[in-house]
């Protein structure tokens, strides 16, 4: 194999098993380090180290000694870039043709056809020019009222719900339910009772509202 | 530089992301509508190797670099912040079919209005820093 080859191989879309691949190695290195697997620890790190100590005990504590974990996310940011810049492939998402119906009937035009569904909305280099109803990821968007709920609402609730449930997907889906605690599992469940409420009885319509 | 490391692990693990596809928001809408095995088939290999690989450290099959037993921290054995906090992270992952470590990936991908979800995820965990006291765990 010649790079050529190994930099197409790298770039088709990976298989759902690669999951466990890349999950798996994430958890053996952490682990040989003497560290635990949780992303969304960092926001709290990061709310300590812009001084949230003074406001809440829940801040006060040592940061520092989280600085790994914020490299972990400095890394993902990374991998992301060149991922997406390098070794993105197609650029598209390769869902079923089942959510390309789905969401062509939430939109109410047939926007999305199979082979053009862009991997993330929003304008970079990797999308190609997409109707406005699914530019929700821009720097325009977020002005509007229906992007503005679904960005700064979206990661209020990310923020407030992993801290009050103790984790995210990385720390209660992946080690929690790796290490058989039934506390994950009921937040795992939480999750998805959460993810079905939002996905089917509201997302459609804050996605209709105008922007 | 000894942060390098944890710089190369998150590097694997965002790039492994992006290229599963498991930072696509169309991903999650396909995964909340039980419309394709992808998304399962991520979480569930990625517990799958998680169990083998924890039961290994818990054991002392494995150690840690600096030879010791990898210590597991057990969850605290209340119900009511998983069930309320898990469903508040549930809508908010599916709401931007986003979760806290994918910003960092499309932040890094370029799509830089993430720094604004960034900012609200953060605000939300300072708000639950405050109101700590009040909520049910």
């Amino acid at each position: 194999m010649n790079l050529e080859q190994i930099h197409a191989f790298i770039s088709q879309p990976w298989p759902w098993w690669m999951g466990g691949v890349t999950i798996g190695f994430t958890l053996w290195i952490l682990f040989r380090f003497g560290k635990e697997f949780g992303l969304s620890a960092n926001l709290r790190t990061m709310c300590a180290a812009d001084g949230a100590g003074e406001f809440a005990d829940f801040f006060a504590f040592d940061w520092e000694k989280q600085g790994w974990n914020l490299m972990v996310g400095l890394g993902a940011l990374f991998g992301g870039y060149i991922a997406a810049n390098y070794f993105g492939g197609d650029g598209m998402a390769h869902i079923s043709q089942a959510t390309i119906d789905t969401l062509n009937g939430i939109a109410g035009k047939n926007i999305l056809t199979e082979g053009n569904v862009p991997i993330v909305p929003g304008t970079t280099i990797v999308t190609t020019e997409l109707d406005p109803f699914w530019s929700i990821y821009t720097w325009e968007s977020v002005f509007t009222l229906r992007g503005f709920i679904i960005i700064v609402g979206g990661g209020f609730l990310i923020g407030f719900g992993a801290r009050y449930a103790g984790g995210c997907t990385s720390g209660h889906a992946i080690s929690g339910l790796a290490d058989l605690q039934l506390p994950s599992l009921v937040a795992v469940i939480g999750f998805f009772v959460g993810g079905l409420i939002m996905t089917w009885l509201i997302l459609p319509y804050i996605l209709q509202i105008p922007y | 530089m000894k942060m390098f490391k944890y710089i190369v692990v998150g590097f694997i693990f965002g790039f492994g992301m992006w290229k599963l596809e498991a930072i696509s928001t169309f991903r999650i809408i396909e995964m909340f509508h039980f419309q394709s095995f992808h998304m399962y088939g991520i979480i569930m290999t990625g517990v799958g190797a998680g169990l083998v690989i924890t039961q290994l450290f818990k054991r002392g099959k494995v150690k840690t670099f600096k030879g010791e037993i990898k210590t597991f921290n057990p969850k605290a054995k209340t119900w009511w912040r998983y069930i309320i906090g898990g469903i508040i992270f549930g809508m908010g992952w599916a709401l931007t079919g986003v979760c806290s470590g994918m910003m960092f990936v499309l932040l890094g991908a370029g799509y830089t209005v993430f720094v604004v979800f960034l900012a609200a995820a953060m605000l939300g965990t300072f708000a639950y820093g405050l109101w700590r006291s009040w909520l049910p765990h």
